[in-house]
């Protein structure tokens, strides 16, 4: 873990690399961007990512690459951006991670990366995240990508799902020489990072490049095929020849609390709200056919403290929310979003009522939605999380009028793969049994990883899940051994 | 992209389509349905699936004008293809041989109770059909529901076909003559399916109806479908469309289908103003165009 002094490129002296502070990834101003769906950060320049990287400590044991869920080779990367080998420095992360562009932009980089770096003893951690956007982008803005050119090995696997796991999964064994066909329920690609992650966070975009980038590998894609309904993973493999097929399926249903009134109009799951938004483009209604409820002027409230909630009510906010509220039952520590969003929206205005939970909907006579009724709360002794536990506080109740609420508490496991697949174990919640360092579930050649087998978790731990499972995929394929 | 290769009006606008689409076609069952968009901007809208062919690799869907999109897909003809068709969605029918089964299917929902009258023929039941339409015009799939049942009974509100009333009435005269029925199947109009639970309620008689609400994915992704069954959470797309009449909650089906009948009403008011504008002659734009556009469309 101690710093080194191996000769560096890097000109800045490692015992003042302690002094200099992070640079500030520049943004659209707050008032401007609440009110429009375009990206917050704008990304580093060239020099302020070469003046960034060259904070780097170079330590020997880096934590940074232990803490990243898919390996990525950081201290190799933030040399070359030192060195100025911009598409080097792309091509290095490339060798663990198929998606940089995205993780640059929605890892929680304090849980992994950034995390444990050393200079946050004395100022913030190294900006990881951001030198990671930078050099993908830059590479992106390039057009050139160095294509792996390995032999064909004639083996043929299925990836069910193209959300974050399935592309890693998908990436990593079209450069081991096997054919890989990525099979997706809805009309478009990326999962998640299309129905769920709004625009001024992940721009549509940068998912399109990664995707032609993988198209240009010889990765295959189908949309409009929900495996299980239009083809099951027995007929995969009996009848159309796949050796292995990755089950990557992602979020299911939507969990609800369970309190009077969640029927009524105005009450949105975050699935709902956000596939409307992002993957139907319901906020460019008329132009788009799907339509969603005017929020110009409402007041709205989102339920839950994760990036899902966060993603929702800024969502809102821009599509004319008067009031903006998240509602949290615990308080800010124990926040599952990432800081940056809390940060970001926190800027914007939007309320954040903690210790706050809604234990009733109310509504007119027609069945619209007109307010939640709150509870306020306090911490108790720790529940099985950890976390503390929120006790609602006597006598504290309060309608907190509202036109929409959303309601981002996470998902259960989406049933359609499950109940299809003879042999295919589950547990107890019904989530996909697979092994943790191979991935692989009770059926010979079927691994699955992400929010299927994890539930509702983030991009890069799926990615994770994705790499292991094509690391063991690639054994199986080529030792035959299970 | 998805190949029309046959379309036929059923009735004023209510048309067929036969679509290229194999691997659809070789998993449909009875009471399964797909998901279409028609053109990027186009929404998702869940449609019913009337038949199948393994063979020639095609599938049929029965569309009724309502709404913008389902206008503009009654304007597609034979050689135009659909953006994307997904499916089939949705738990299939249970079919095994009940005994007596009556089904009911009330307008373009006929459609939709078809295939499974055929299959619980199959399946060696006796199959007594109720289809019911506004008027004449609008009575449907006559002569195919005839083939798969043992007896078939036709209604219309207005009287300008066979007898003049509503598939209730013809359901209570079964009950009433004696007619012992182990099972009832209705597809149609929510008044229609929940007038149906009411009368079967009291009987006792096991009734399954194939709910349509708001849909958005229907692979159990959005929750978009959810209904409201004895009084829980439940969704159409995974764990439907079918479901026990008797634990319904309908009001609740009604009213969130109505959430977005103003931006329906929009969208249809500037579809039928852009249309006028090119076609200023055409007076049978929107035939079969009534009220509220959610809930035509399967």
């Amino acid at each position: 873990m101690s710093p080194v002094t191996k000769k560096s490129a890097n000109p800045v002296p490692i015992k003042d690399r302690m002094k200099v502070p992070r640079h500030l990834m520049p943004e659209q101003e707050p008032e401007v961007r609440a009110h429009n769906f375009e990206e917050v950060n704008l990304g580093y320049s060239p020099e302020v990512a070469q003046e960034e990287a060259q904070r780097c400590l170079e330590c020997a044991k880096p934590t940074c690459t232990d803490n990243c869920p898919v390996g990525v080779k950081v201290k190799e990367f933030v040399e070359l951006i030192v060195a100025g080998d911009f598409l080097g420095a792309a091509a290095k992360i490339r060798e663990d991670n198929v998606l940089p562009a995205v993780t640059g932009r929605v890892c929680p980089q304090e849980d992994h990366c950034e995390g444990k770096c050393l200079l946050s003893k004395k100022v913030k951690p190294l900006g990881i995240g951001y030198l990671e956007r930078f050099v993908a982008d830059y590479e992106q803005r390039m057009g050139t990508h160095v294509l792996p050119n390995v032999p064909p090995t004639g083996k043929k696997i299925a990836v069910v799902g193209s959300g974050p796991s399935g592309l890693t999964v998908a990436g990593d064994l079209i450069q081991k020489g096997h054919k890989v066909r990525v099979f997706e329920a809805l009309h478009e690609l990326g999962g998640v990072l299309v129905y769920g992650i709004p625009e001024f966070r992940l721009p549509k975009r940068i998912i399109r490049e990664q995707l032609d980038y993988m198209r240009e590998m010889g990765v295959e894609f189908e949309t409009d095929v929900v495996v299980g309904r239009t083809v099951t993973i027995d007929e995969l493999m009996e009848e159309e020849g796949y050796d292995a097929v990755y089950i990557g399926t992602g979020a299911g249903l939507p969990q609800f609390m369970g309190i009077p009134g969640e029927h009524f109009n105005g009450v949105y799951s975050a699935n709902e709200f956000l596939t409307r938004i992002n993957l139907m483009k319901a906020y460019k209604f008329p132009v788009y056919d799907e339509p969603m409820l005017d929020l110009h002027g409402k007041h709205v409230a989102v339920i839950g403290g994760g990036n899902t909630a966060l993603d929702a009510i800024r969502s809102a906010l821009r599509l004319g929310a008067a009031k903006a509220y998240v509602i949290y039952r615990r308080s800010d520590a124990e926040m599952p979003a990432r800081a940056e969003e809390v940060h970001h929206a926190r800027q914007e205005g939007i309320d954040f009522q903690m210790l706050t939970a809604p234990v009733e909907f109310l509504a007119d006579n027609k069945g619209w939605l007109t307010a939640a009724r709150c509870v306020r709360m306090e911490l108790g002794e720790p529940d099985v999380s950890g976390r503390r536990r929120p006790v609602p506080k006597g006598g504290s109740e309060f309608d907190l009028p509202l036109s929409v609420a959303v309601i981002a508490i996470g998902t259960s496991a989406n049933p359609i793969v499950q109940s299809t697949t003879p042999g295919l174990g589950t547990n107890k919640r019904g989530y996909i049994q697979a092994d943790e360092n191979t991935q692989k579930t009770t059926r010979k050649g079927v691994f699955a990883g992400g929010d299927i087998v994890t539930g509702s978790a983030t991009v890069i731990l799926a990615m994770g899940a994705g790499r292991r499972a094509a690391k063991s995929i690639h054994e199986y394929l080529t030792t035959g051994n299970w | 992209m998805f190949k029309i290769i046959h379309a036929q009006f059923l009735a004023p606008g209510i048309k067929r389509f036969v679509i290229e689409a194999p691997r659809i076609a070789r998993k449909q069952q009875p009471g399964q349905f797909v998901i279409l968009r028609i053109y990027e901007e186009g929404e998702r809208i869940p449609v019913t699936i009337e038949n199948s062919d393994r063979e020639r690799g095609t599938i049929n869907i029965v569309v009724q004008s309502a709404g913008k999109t389902t206008n503009l897909l009654n304007a597609l003809n034979t050689g135009d293809e659909i953006l994307d068709v997904v499916g089939p969605l949705g738990k299939p029918s249970e079919i095994k041989n009940y005994g007596t089964v009556v089904v009911v299917g009330g307008g373009v929902g006929t459609a939709m109770a078809y295939p499974t009258a055929a299959a619980l023929k199959r399946a060696g039941n006796r199959v007594l059909s109720i289809v019911g339409a506004r008027n004449k015009e609008l009575v449907i799939l006559e002569s195919e529901m005839k083939e798969v049942s043992d007896a078939l009974m036709i209604t219309t509100d207005d009287g300008s076909y066979a007898e003049k009333g509503f598939v209730t009435d013809k359901l209570k005269q079964l009950i009433q003559n004696g007619t012992r029925i182990d099972l009832v199947v209705a597809v149609g109009p929510i008044v229609m399916m929940k007038a149906v639970a009411e009368v079967t309620r009291k009987e006792n008689i096991h009734t399954v109806v194939s709910l349509n609400p708001i849909m958005i994915d229907g692979t159990g992704m959005c929750g978009g479908c959810r209904v409201m069954i004895d009084g829980k959470s439940e969704f159409a797309c995974v764990d439907g469309p079918e479901f026990d009449a008797h634990r319904v909650n309908f009001e609740v089906l009604v009213q969130r289908n109505a959430m977005y009948r103003d931006a329906e009403q929009q969208s249809m008011a500037d579809f039928q103003r852009a249309r006028e504008a090119a076609h200023p002659d055409d007076d049978h734009a929107c035939a079969g165009a009534t009220g509220a556009a959610r809930g035509g469309e399967r």
